[in-house]
């Protein structure tokens, strides 16, 4: 669903909402995917991104995502530099992603501490971003929402322990989705939800036995 | 929010709104969020895009390849032309003073985005001064204009690389027509005719920014993207109506879109850009840019 305040917006550092403004988003979900910045990142831009994207300032909103600087910071325009000196090592390769893929799409391969992500993500123009993918499972993440992600092992009253966990913690579910790979085998969960889960759900979830990991990302959409 | 403007029109005048008032309660109903809450984020980007006006009025920003910049200044201090002392004038500097803020990477309001983000504060900022509006008249002129973006994303695009520059520049004048027209007392059948008149004018248009930087021509599509939106204002308070109805030239603006050449999406492969002076000229000022200036 569009919000009108999406289009009047995001307030921005130019030039290009889709290559400036929508990276430096993809860049802080992939931060929140790894919990903080970095210390490799590889990322691999396609279509309109690799071309286009220099002139754009897409390699700098991107390494500005990942260091946790917002669309409408002025250091996105000195990103590069500020990586550099704060330790994360990042490295851009142009990459065909396939016709499928959108054209603003970048893939990103992050490491934090003995975190290790891979995140692909499209900018849908106007600042609207959609992830893909991460690590290998097909996710929709619009960032509009404070969203979890997790891998649990798939077995029966998964769902209903973790919707219970968010009740309880007064956490309103927006969507959710569990994609498996195959039967019995890893199931990730997407759960966006319109309040930030605090760290008592993440404490909780983290306690139960059958999840393997769990994650927040911040909304990072929306005004 | 709405995915059809005859029916947020049809809403509207059923119950005897304006465009904008339909578009705060019905983004209050989806969002969960007052009215007096949206209104603050959409002053707040008033703000933003003023402030962008002034800056780039002044005429000392370049963008980093050097290809655009002042120009906006040349329209305040520069030889008068045929449209010098109207707002017609004052509304193309606007134009341009926040494009080329945007191109020296400045803070703007990416409305609908920040490629087309001139028209919108061009001309509702324009038009207000001429007036004497308050701001209070523009917030809801911006409720309008964001109400006309949202039905343009959802049924075609707001993306130059997928649709081509009609999709920035074309919705961003469209946004700015509808909004402007009824801030101007226009009906929401006006401002719907006006949407529907400023858009056929912008069809076909391609993005072809020199090596796919938001530049040039993009800081002056804005300018006469602004000139378009003024013609459809101005028909539509006439009275002028356009046959064909608004979310029909919206899904044909997607089409066209869809339908436009990977070559003339943002990818500078066509078009101003792939001219030998364009090409010429983006070779040595993105050589200029890795050398850091």
């Amino acid at each position: 669903m569009v919000s009108l305040l999406d289009i009047i917006g995001p307030v921005m550092v130019g030039p290009s909402s889709s290559h400036t403004a929508g990276a430096c988003r993809l860049g802080l979900l992939g931060r929140g995917l790894v919990s903080g910045t970095p210390e490799k990142a590889v990322l691999e831009l396609h279509g309109s991104f690799a071309r286009t994207g220099e002139g754009h300032g897409t390699d700098k909103a991107l390494a500005a995502g990942l260091l946790g600087f917002k669309p409408d910071d002025e250091r996105i325009r000195t990103a590069l530099e500020i990586a550099e000196r704060e330790g994360l090592d990042y490295r851009f390769e142009k990459a065909a992603l396939g016709e499928e893929a959108h054209p603003n799409t970048v893939r990103m391969t992050l490491d934090h501490g003995d975190v290790h992500a891979t995140l692909t993500g499209s900018s849908l123009g106007a600042g609207r971003i959609l992830v893909t993918e991460i690590d290998g499972f097909p996710v929709e993440v619009t960032g509009s929402f404070h969203t979890i992600v997790m891998v649990a092992e798939d077995i029966p009253g998964s769902i209903a322990r973790i919707t219970g966990i968010l009740a309880e913690h007064r956490i309103n579910i927006a969507t959710l989705r569990l994609t498996r790979k195959q039967r019995g085998g890893d199931a990730f969960i997407v759960i966006e939800c319109d309040e930030p889960p605090g760290e008592g759900v993440r404490d909780e979830v983290r306690a139960l036995s059958w999840v393997r990991w769990a994650r927040r990302l911040d909304k990072v959409s929306g005004q | 929010m709405y995915k059809s403007l005859a029916e947020a029109i049809r809403d509207a005048e059923g119950s005897g709104r304006t465009l904008s008032q339909t578009a705060l309660d019905m983004e209050s109903a989806d969002q969960g969020r007052t009215v007096e809450d949206i209104r603050s984020v959409l002053a707040r980007a008033l703000g933003i895009m003023r402030g962008a006006v002034e800056q780039g009025m002044v005429g000392d920003l370049y963008s980093a390849s050097g290809l655009v910049g002042g120009d906006a200044a040349k329209l305040r201090t520069g030889p008068p032309g045929p449209l010098a002392g109207t707002p017609f004038r004052d509304v193309l500097a606007r134009a341009l003073a926040v494009q080329e803020v945007n191109a020296a990477m400045g803070v703007i309001v990416a409305a609908p985005t920040a490629g087309g983000a001139g028209v919108l504060p061009a001309v509702l900022t324009g038009l207000a001064a001429s007036k004497g509006f308050s701001d209070d008249k523009l917030v809801d002129a911006l409720a309008a204009a964001g109400l006309i973006g949202a039905v343009i994303a959802e049924r075609a695009s707001l993306s130059g690389a997928e649709g081509g520059c009609q999709a920035e520049t074309g919705a961003g004048a469209a946004m700015a027509a509808g909004s402007a027209t009824e801030m101007l007392g226009g009906t929401p059948s006006q401002a719907g005719h006006a949407i529907a008149l400023t858009l056929q004018g912008m069809l076909g248009l391609v993005c072809d920014p020199l090596g796919g930087l938001v530049e040039l021509p993009c800081v002056f599509r804005n300018a006469t993207g602004s000139a378009i939106a003024l013609a459809g204002i101005e028909m539509a308070l006439a009275g002028v109506t356009f046959a064909i109805p608004v979310d029909e030239v919206i899904d044909v603006m997607g089409e066209i879109g869809r339908e436009m050449d990977v070559r003339y999406r943002e990818t500078a492969g066509g078009g101003l850009a792939a001219t030998p002076t364009g090409r010429r000229l983006a070779r040595e000022r993105l050589y200029q840019i890795k050398r850091g200036g």
